[in-house]
């Protein structure tokens, strides 16, 4: 069981008791888009091991805080630290460092079209210039094969797989490295719920088995609440809940209640077999 | 013999680290922070009195291709190749502080793909090798090879030029049709897109035609007159200017042009349109590629090339009087009362001809390569730059069948 700490600001700020790692740590960011304020005086901590989900309404700027994590887009002010180091203000060298260090999952897969899939997954591997051919031909098989996809798959290009699969490969390819932070936007749009649940289930597994840090923006409540360790609710340009799935949703405001509380809240909260956070 | 399988709160940022790791300060940040690998063989080990391979540090990909340590990998390739007897060596990983999938891979790999028979590990790491052992030997099939010399290839190319001339006649085919109902019913057509499509291609490449028509029009002028200076014939600089301008530099260097910028960005917006799925959206609609996307910039470009050919030769021939009079001192006054006289009419006629045909032909091969661009990048880049050499090439054969046609009249 993990001790809740209300903090006035943000709403149940959940902290271990043996005060854990902290991997990412964003610090009064904003940002502003032209005359469109999208952040103001952001805060958020996410500590190694967890699976945080980041939810909000369309437009609340989840994707482009994910690519602040990123070093995608550069917030007005404030700072991201990422494993301690301020990424906005970190060398060419050392960022080239952390960015082996962590894998991203994009919305669309985002796979190189022009690449087959096995040298999709292949393509991070050969970047490091020192593994032997075999071994990053046995590594990537084993990559993709724990993503769900068959060697009979590895010669397809991106163009001839469908939505689910695309994702597949995403996966693995975003695990090439054997990151210890993995982003995933909106990691089970699109896949039919089958799909969902093993996607689900090598997530849970990878996390146990390589200590993995995950961060996800998703809307798919089941997914939410089946794997997320904490929840960080963005809405009013900053982050009004970040606490265990089972806490935020008896916290009072507009968009949580209507987000969480609305049907298929009701039916995903019910239908999970043990509440979350409580193991 | 096996470590502790509790993990402790020190495992700062590695996984299944830290047997032996001290616990750093935890605001320590998250570099290098892992021990390198090593691995060590000797012949007889003084316990165990048998062949011994002890691995130790961190044998995670990060640490195995640090930059910071070169030759790692190599070294431990090495010292694995030198292991006489996987089955006979007694393998020590409980040094191990943390592994990876590709360190563990490594290893797997120097054991021939399977589990050696004395083996020590901690508990930890042993989920890594239960999934290569449960994953087996992954095969990737060799990927057909096609050599440009063999004769299905050469069949192939055929085939495929084939296809091209027959989706080139059908496209054509098409647009007629197309062309038949716009007569029809003129008042439905898509003359949004046309007059759009005639700003694009004829409007925005006014400057670039004029800098290069003036260009050449000088260089031209200058050459000319050298030459025709050593044989008194400083008269005749109109007729071979005017006569090479109008009748077929204008229109070639417009239509090059033209097809360098419009016929890329055609081909270009198609792929898109096509990668984006766009296409396939129109379709569903109802609306039809030939009418609305098609046949706009056939008609688009027919329309515009020629207002851009009367527009180049303007500015050749004005590149060109400048020239003479500063060479020949021949005065503009001269030059534009002779010019009619030195080149018949129907020379400016066959130059608007050729622009018609050009514009025309530089739009359907524009469009036929950009219905043709599969939904990946490298098709996109591909099939740009053949739209492009095609539809030079295709404009200098258009170019020498008007000469052959046109060969009695003008003169």
């Amino acid at each position: 069981m993990l001790p809740d700490i209300d903090h006035s600001m943000t709403a149940c700020t959940d902290e271990h008791a043996d005060n854990p790692q902290t991997i990412i740590e964003i610090d009064h960011l904003s940002t502003r888009f032209g005359e469109v304020v999208v952040h103001e005086n952001l805060s958020l901590k996410i500590n190694q091991g967890e699976i945080v989900s980041l939810v909000g309404g369309s437009g609340s700027g989840k994707t482009v805080l994910l690519r602040q994590m990123l070093g995608l887009n550069q917030p007005a002010s404030g700072s991201v630290r990422v494993f301690g180091e301020d990424i906005n203000r970190i060398d060419a060298e050392h960022l080239q460092q952390l960015r082996n260090r962590w894998g991203m999952l994009f919305q669309q897969g985002a796979l190189f079209s022009a690449l087959t899939v096995f040298d999709n997954v292949a393509q991070p591997m050969r970047e490091l210039r020192v593994l032997p051919k075999q071994l990053i031909r046995d590594a990537a098989l084993l990559k993709l094969q724990m993503a769900g996809i068959g060697p009979e798959h590895a010669l397809k290009m991106p163009a001839d797989l469908s939505g689910g699969m695309i994702k597949r490969v995403a996966l693995a390819r975003a695990l090439a490295l054997e990151p210890e932070l993995l982003f995933l936007d909106e990691p089970t749009a699109g896949l039919d719920p089958n799909a969902s649940e093993s996607f689900v289930n090598l997530i849970r597994e990878l996390r146990d088995e390589l200590h993995l840090t995950v961060v996800m923006v998703t809307h798919d409540l089941d997914t939410l609440f089946a794997l997320s360790s904490r929840v960080a609710v963005l809405a009013d340009k900053h982050i009004i809940a970040y606490c265990r799935p089972d806490k935020v949703v008896e916290f009072k405001h507009p968009f949580i209640e209507t987000f969480f509380r609305g049907e298929r809240g009701q039916r995903a909260f019910e239908a999970l077999p043990e509440k979350p956070g409580q193991n | 013999m096996l470590a502790p399988t509790k993990l402790m709160p020190a495992q700062i940022c590695g996984r299944s680290a830290g047997v032996t790791q001290i616990p750093f300060s935890l605001t320590l940040a998250c570099m290098h922070t892992y021990a390198s690998p090593t691995l060590s063989y000797t012949q007889q080990d003084a316990q165990t009195n048998q062949a011994t391979v002890i691995a130790a540090g961190s044998w995670q990909v990060r640490a195995l291709a640090d930059p910071a340590h070169p030759g790692t990998l190599e070294k431990i390739s090495a010292t694995l190749r030198s292991v006489p007897k996987v089955d006979e060596t007694h393998w020590n990983l409980s040094q191990v502080e943390a592994l990876d999938y590709i360190g563990a891979q490594l290893l797997w790999n120097a054991w021939g793909k399977k589990r050696p028979a004395q083996l020590t590990l901690t508990p930890q790491h042993e989920t890594f090798f239960r999934r290569l052992e449960d994953t087996g030997t992954l095969q990737l099939k060799k990927p057909p090879q096609h050599r440009w010399y063999t004769l299905s290839a050469y069949l192939q190319f055929k085939l495929r030029m084939a296809d091209h001339m027959l989706g080139f006649i059908t496209l054509i085919g098409q647009l007629v049709m197309d062309l038949g109902r716009f007569l029809r019913q003129p008042q439905r057509g898509p003359w949004k897109e046309i007059s759009a499509n005639i700003f694009h291609t004829g409007y925005q490449a006014l400057g670039i035609t004029a800098l290069v028509g003036f260009l050449i029009g000088v260089v031209l002028s200058y050459l000319s007159a050298q030459q025709l200076h050593q044989f008194g014939g400083d008269i005749f600089l109109v007729n071979i200017l005017g006569m090479s301008v109008i009748r077929e530099l204008g229109p070639l260097l417009a239509a090059i042009l033209v097809a360098g910028r419009s016929g890329s960005s055609i081909t270009a917006q198609l792929g898109v349109m096509r990668v984006t799925e766009e296409l396939d959206a129109m379709l569903v609609m109802g609306l039809p590629h030939g009418y609305r996307l098609i046949m706009p910039k056939v008609i688009a470009l027919a329309i515009s090339m020629p207002l851009l050919v009367v527009w180049t030769d303007a500015m050749a021939l004005l590149g060109g009087m400048v020239a003479a009079s500063a060479e020949l001192g021949l005065s503009f006054k001269y030059f534009i009362r002779e010019l009619p006289d030195a080149v018949p009419l129907s020379n400016y006629w066959i130059g608007l001809g050729k622009g018609v045909v050009f514009g025309s032909l530089i739009a359907l091969v524009a469009c036929h390569f950009g219905l043709r661009i599969k939904p990946n990048t490298e098709s996109l880049g591909a099939g740009t730059t053949i739209s492009v050499v095609t539809a030079i090439t295709v404009v200098i054969l258009a170019d020498a069948v008007f000469a052959i046609v046109f060969r009695g009249v003008g003169f």
